[in-house]
């Protein structure tokens, strides 16, 4: 099979698709925690994007995206049986469990707290640790029902699930951070907490679990162009140090990330990416 | 002959126009232009010119085929020495090397050695001229770090033995440096860097891309697992330098690699591109080398007004005599003695200004410049919307850290021996990744000379 071939495709939800990419080089070094960058075409823009699973026997990697712009639709408008121009991993560092020996995870418990699409990235995590004998809950809160993703697939690989929406669609009405509470409220100790979604939403996470002294992890998705630690447009303020999140991250100590900055950094292109959606949307253009 | 006369003349784009397109600023030699200026070379029987040239390019003799009008014989006068010689033509720094030691600089104006170069090159692109003689196929595996200028004369040497090369490169391009970070307007891609590299490919040399040496595989993978008998690691020097200075992390600073990736390899510049580019009406540029100059024009020919801020005087300027020449030809803006103390935002995080401090030389340095000390109270401040760091860069670490046996030094350079030979037995480095942010030349230089190193160390095993 040619490298970078899509051997399936699922929709998630409306705007959210799965695609197992054949990538072998990266299925046989890919850890969980770790990102990929995807070049659509030979125009395409490196757009980078958290591994989601990765199959070494056939050698594969599943990505999940969300279309967001111009370029995540592009991506998401290949099918199964074409090829990206480019896949480039695994970047980035793996989970700090994920280096340790897995004998060490025995016993240990997790939450894991994960918003919309961040499910994805979670999902090899709590795979990961519940193969290595840990006990996981996991919170999935998104917006509505229909951006609540994976969730079967999350119940066969964590102890407990929680489902919340903001509107009450799917699971309980209200966030993450909620639920978040009333477990460490009820007395459920855990080693380590683990949160991946928006900004904003570990920004939250973040001054929830502190107050609990949680210690807590989350995984920057800034904005990055080579991913290898070249440009510099991932840096981030990390307890009071600029690191570049794609080689000393993704994932990062949530207490000493400078949320505030790294959200408005990740709005650098807006206006840009705005004019570029406006362009191709309508059809017409050049 | 004419050479006590000065060199002849190179076409260029007039710099009204060209500060609004990205064509390409040199327009070479012609014909009669090249078999004049080669005229005037004197032929030296102990050419100085020659020994300044890091890939000991054989000169005179080349020179002499083009004033002669055998273009294709001075191609292959070239083609020994040389891998790249249409990039070499372009962006070597020649007043500091070849043309720098030439004779004729005395009392007249140097052989405009580049330029000719620069011309037998783009002469054999167009007309078809190719080099592939290569030794039989050994099927001795070497792997090469990197597709810059390091890697690319390393792979070229090695598959002319008869080695089976591959590259690893982890962008979507080979080519490094000449992709990501020289503009187009210095150094055309489609033409000029692909052919290039499609002549390296041409001698069975293996490129694959999107592979992070380092993290898709290591070193000792590839040499463990994947049979290869030697690795070369050029790699470079591509991390990008800030000042540590406040509002450095201010919506609207860039680092002048990630400025330059954006417009070069991702070609933002082009609409029908999708990577975007950002670019301020008011851009400031810190830093005085060819990447500062090169950022500067690339802020400029977007549109917006610059401005180059550098803590010395012109005369210290690190950046080639040429490539400042045409940006204040363009309209760049220079601000010497002047160093950033402070980034200063709008209430939404964006850049506003930028505070500087007034600079004066002092005492000489280690490097020999005199090194400039601020004046007190002499802090003033430039308007701006956008800030380009462009401070230089440093080795990035990742094959270091992950190539146990192989050392480096305190700047992250990893240790190798005049032959390009690390601490790691059949490991070899060279370019930037070996001695931090230097140029393509010397770069190509470190290969060549590893390629030879790991011939002679592989003749050398016992069966």
């Amino acid at each position: 099979m040619d490298k970078f071939v899509i051997i399936e495709k699922k929709s998630l939800a409306p705007a959210i698709c799965l695609m197992e990419v054949y990538a072998p080089r990266i299925a046989s070094s890919a850890l969980p925690g770790q990102f990929l960058i995807v070049r659509a075409d030979e125009k395409g823009e490196r757009i980078p994007l958290t591994i989601c699973d990765y199959d070494r026997e056939r050698g594969s990697v599943t990505i999940v995206i969300q279309v967001a712009g111009a370029s995540t639709e592009k991506i998401c408008s290949y099918r199964e049986g074409d090829a990206f121009a480019d896949v480039a991993g695994p970047l980035g560092q793996p989970s700090e469990f994920a280096v340790k020996p897995v004998a060490e995870m025995a016993g240990k418990r997790y939450v894991f707290v994960a918003g919309g699409l961040g499910t994805a990235p979670v999902y090899p995590q709590v795979k990961y640790l519940h193969q290595a004998g840990a006990y996981t809950d996991v919170i999935i809160g998104a917006r509505n029902k229909d951006l609540i993703i994976m969730e079967d697939s999350m119940r066969d690989v964590c102890d407990r699930l929680f489902i919340c929406t903001d509107d009450g669609s799917a699971g309980e009405k209200g966030f993450g951070t909620d639920v978040l509470g009333r477990l460490l409220d009820s007395g459920v100790k855990y080693d380590m907490g683990v949160a991946i979604g928006p900004m904003i939403m570990m920004k939250f996470v973040a001054l929830k679990a502190k107050g609990y002294g949680l210690p807590l992890t989350v995984s920057l998705n800034t904005l990055m162009v080579d991913g290898t630690g070249m440009c510099g447009a991932c840096r981030v303020t990390v307890g009071g140090k600029t690191r570049f999140a794609c080689v000393d991250g993704p994932e990062f100590d949530a207490y000493q990330v400078d949320f505030d900055e790294a959200i408005r950094r990740q709005g650098m292109y807006r206006d840009q990416e705005r004019e570029a959606g406006h362009k191709c949307h309508i059809g017409l253009g050049k | 002959m004419n050479n006590r006369t000065g060199r002849v003349p190179v076409r260029e784009q007039d710099p009204k126009q060209r500060a609004h397109n990205f064509n390409e600023v040199c327009l070479g030699y012609d014909v009669e232009q090249a078999r004049l200026e080669a005229g005037r070379c004197l032929n030296c029987k102990k050419p100085r010119c020659m020994e300044a040239c890091p890939v000991s390019i054989h000169i005179p003799e080349f020179i002499s085929k083009v004033r002669d009008g055998d273009f294709a014989a001075a191609a292959g006068v070239i083609a020994r020495d040389s891998s790249l010689p249409a990039v070499c033509g372009r962006v070597c720094p020649q007043e500091n090397q070849c043309e720098g030691s030439c004779i004729l600089g005395v009392k007249s104006e140097p052989v405009a050695i580049g330029k000719l170069e620069r011309f037998v090159a783009d002469w054999s692109r167009e007309h078809g001229v190719e080099f592939t003689d290569k030794a039989a196929p050994n099927g001795i595996k070497i792997a090469v770090i990197g597709s810059g200028p390091a890697g690319l004369a390393c792979a070229g040497d090695l598959a002319k033995l008869g080695y089976d090369v591959t590259v690893f490169e982890v962008l979507h391009k080979a080519g490094g440096v000449l992709q990501y970070g020289i503009p187009e307007f210095r150094l055309p891609k489609d033409t000029v860097v692909a052919h290039e590299i499609e002549n390296i490919r041409r001698l069975g040399v293996k490129i694959e891309t999107d592979v992070l040496v380092g993290r898709t595989v290591t070193v000792d993978e590839l040499m463990e697992k994947e049979g290869f008998r030697a690795v070369f690691i050029g790699t470079g020097a591509g991390l990008p330098r800030f000042m540590g200075i406040p509002g450095e992390n201010l919506n609207g600073v860039f680092s002048a690699n990630e400025f330059l990736t954006r417009n070069n390899l991702m070609k933002g510049y082009d609409p029908e591109y999708d990577t975007p580019v950002y670019v301020g009406r008011k851009v400031v540029v810190v830093g005085g080398g060819n990447v500062a100059m090169d950022a500067a024009r690339t802020a400029l020919r977007l549109g917006a007004e610059v401005s180059v801020v550098y803590r010395r005087t012109q005369k210290e300027l690190p950046a080639r005599v040429e490539e400042v020449h045409h940006a204040v030809e363009e309209g760049v803006e220079f601000r010497m003695l002047s160093n950033p103390v402070e980034i200063l935002g709008t209430d939404n995080g964006w850049v506003r200004a930028i505070r500087c401090v007034r600079m004066e030389l002092g005492e000489p340095d280690a490097s020999g410049r005199r090194s400039p000390v601020p004046v007190e109270g002499s802090e003033f401040e430039i308007e701006t919307d956008m800030v380009i760091m462009a401070l230089g860069t440093s080795p990035n670490p990742l094959v270091a850290n992950t190539t146990p046996g192989m050392e480096t030094n305190r700047k992250g350079g990893i240790l190798a021996d005049e032959d390009g030979m690390t601490t790691k037995p059949f490991v070899f480095a060279g370019g930037d990744a070996v001695t931090g942010a230097a140029t393509v030349i010397l770069a190509m230089g470190a290969g060549r000379k590893a390629a030879a190193a790991i011939h002679k160390k592989i003749l050398n095993l016992p069966e």
